[in-house]
């Protein structure tokens, strides 16, 4: 198959960058869109041209490192992540526009490679639970009923990859925080600090410079993990609630 | 985590713990979904009121003369609807304003991705029924636009009242007026549609099994206001509604 790539070049993260346009030819069908780029790269090393620089990692659809936005859409065609993108989703000869991640607190690197360190420093601010290490605990030594351990994993399956603040038209980082919020905060192990978590956490996120929630549900669409847009609102009902035991004072 | 390091009010002062909730994302945005659910509020209660009209003059006429009677508790709901109104307009600017700045260069390719048309207007919508709601109370209230209307008296048990149902119907009888109202009404029930449904979503009212349903029920409710509303300047142009009125 042959397309035209019109990808985002960027030198580093003060330069305005530009788009340039690559033929991609002899592609097979079957490769995926990471295997295409890496095809379209050799092509550009053989003509002494700097190859395109982009994230990935695992090339298993697991791991959340690749951060591309294909045809305006965060990881590209179909709710996955973009190696699980295949080039038979594609028309011949179609031209494909590849950008980065486009969000303030996600600065460009070079070219398709953004910094998504502002979600590490997030979970940094209350992502976590204070537990002592050792022995593991005994299987069904603390019993969890069987939906609320299923809407913690639904919450749990949250790879980080940052499509959610990518896709939104605001930034917003909503659909991310709020899953690691429900999902510790769901658990009996999380419930403890889960007052303190969801205030660190939202001001962590604030803090970035990540956009305001506007019921888009564009997350939601583009979530390579399923999140349901649903853990936002548990979430506001948290903080809320978090923020009114702060303002009287009571013990978090 | 120790717990000295837990964000606690007792060393701040009463002000900043609230005043740190009502600045933050969540914050902003249950201030408008608040004042929203107030003015989504008054909106059903003043179609209530209107639809007096379809009772002929009287009920009309006494309808106005009692809300008028109401007073100080009249001037408490109109400064209550102003203070609603300006903080959902601030607090939607200062959104905006943050939003543009989170995503300072936008995608040269546009996908909309679940979006609706309705929930991406909402700032245009807005404005757009902020200057009707100025034009209506210039039209109706201030009697600025058909100064004429102002004069129109009726007795309502043996008093002398503002013929509220003589102003209606002459000034719905102009096709500009009637049509204005009725796209401007389309708008509010546009701006509605997104509005009542998310406002669960912001408040936290909502999870995955009611928010299919509050979203259906949200622009039933948004149409039909529009169709409550718009029936009125419709029966008046169309379908003879206070044809016995003569200028």
């Amino acid at each position: 198959m042959n397309f035209t790539l019109r990808v985002w070049r960027q030198n580093g993260p003060t330069d305005p960058g530009k788009f340039e346009e690559y033929p991609a030819t002899d592609i097979p069908a079957d490769a995926s869109f990471l295997e295409m780029l890496d095809i379209v790269n050799e092509g550009l090393i053989q003509k002494g041209i700097e190859p395109i620089t982009f994230d990935h990692d695992c090339r298993e659809g697991i791991c959340g490192m690749c951060s591309l936005t294909i045809n305006g859409v965060p990881h590209g065609p179909d709710r996955g992540t973009t190696c699980q993108v295949y080039m038979r989703k594609f028309k011949d000869r179609d031209v494909i526009t590849i950008e980065p991640f486009r969000a303030a607190p996600f600065p460009i690197l070079r070219d398709l490679a953004v910094n998504r360190s502002a979600f590490d420093r997030i979970i940094q601010a209350g992502g976590f639970i204070s537990e002592r290490t050792g022995a593991a605990p005994d299987a069904n030594s603390v019993p969890i009923p069987k939906p609320v351990a299923d809407a913690a994993m639904d919450a749990a399956a949250c790879i980080g990859c940052g499509a959610c603040a990518a896709a939104c038209p605001n930034s917003s980082a909503m659909l991310f925080v709020s899953a690691k919020v429900g999902h510790l905060g769901l658990l009996p192990q999380g419930k403890p600090e889960k007052n303190r978590r969801v205030l660190r956490m939202v001001r962590a996120m604030d803090n970035e410079g990540f956009g305001n929630c506007s019921n888009y549900y564009a997350c939601e669409a583009v979530c390579p993990a399923g999140i349901s847009a649903s853990f936002i609102a548990r979430m506001n009902r948290e903080y809320n609630f978090a923020s009114a035991l702060e303002t009287v004072g009571a013990p978090l | 985590m120790s717990a000295s390091s837990a964000p606690t009010a007792s060393a701040q002062t009463l002000w900043q713990v609230p005043k740190a909730w009502l600045f933050s994302s969540i914050g902003k945005k249950c201030v408008v979904a608040v004042t929203g659910l107030v003015m989504v509020l008054f909106v059903i209660g003043h179609l209530l009121g209107n639809m007096t009209i379809f009772f002929g003059p009287g009920a009309v006429n006494a309808y106005a003369m009692h809300l008028r009677d109401l007073g100080p508790l009249l001037w408490v709901a109109r400064l209550g609807l102003l203070g609603a109104i300006v903080l959902h307009v601030y607090f939607t600017m200062l959104l905006w304003k943050e939003n543009s700045e989170a995503r300072p260069q936008k995608y040269a390719v546009a996908a909309p991705m679940n979006t609706t048309v309705f929930a991406r207007t909402m700032r245009l919508s807005g404005l757009i029924v902020l200057s009707f709601v100025a034009f209506h109370l210039a039209h109706f209230t201030w009697h600025w636009v058909q100064p004429g209307h102002a004069a129109y008296y009726a007795e309502v048990d043996g008093r002398r009242v503002h013929d509220v149902y003589s102003m209606v119907v002459l000034g719905f009888r102009n096709p500009l007026v009637s049509f204005f109202y009725i796209f401007s009404l389309g708008l509010v029930a546009f701006h509605l549609s997104h509005g009542i449904g998310s406002l669960f979503q912001t408040l936290g009212l909502s999870n995955s099994t009611l928010r299919p349903a509050l979203e259906t029920a949200a622009k039933v409710l948004a149409w039909v206001l529009f169709a409550g509303y718009s029936a009125i300047p419709i029966s008046i142009l169309f379908f003879g509604l206070g044809k016995g009125i003569v200028p």
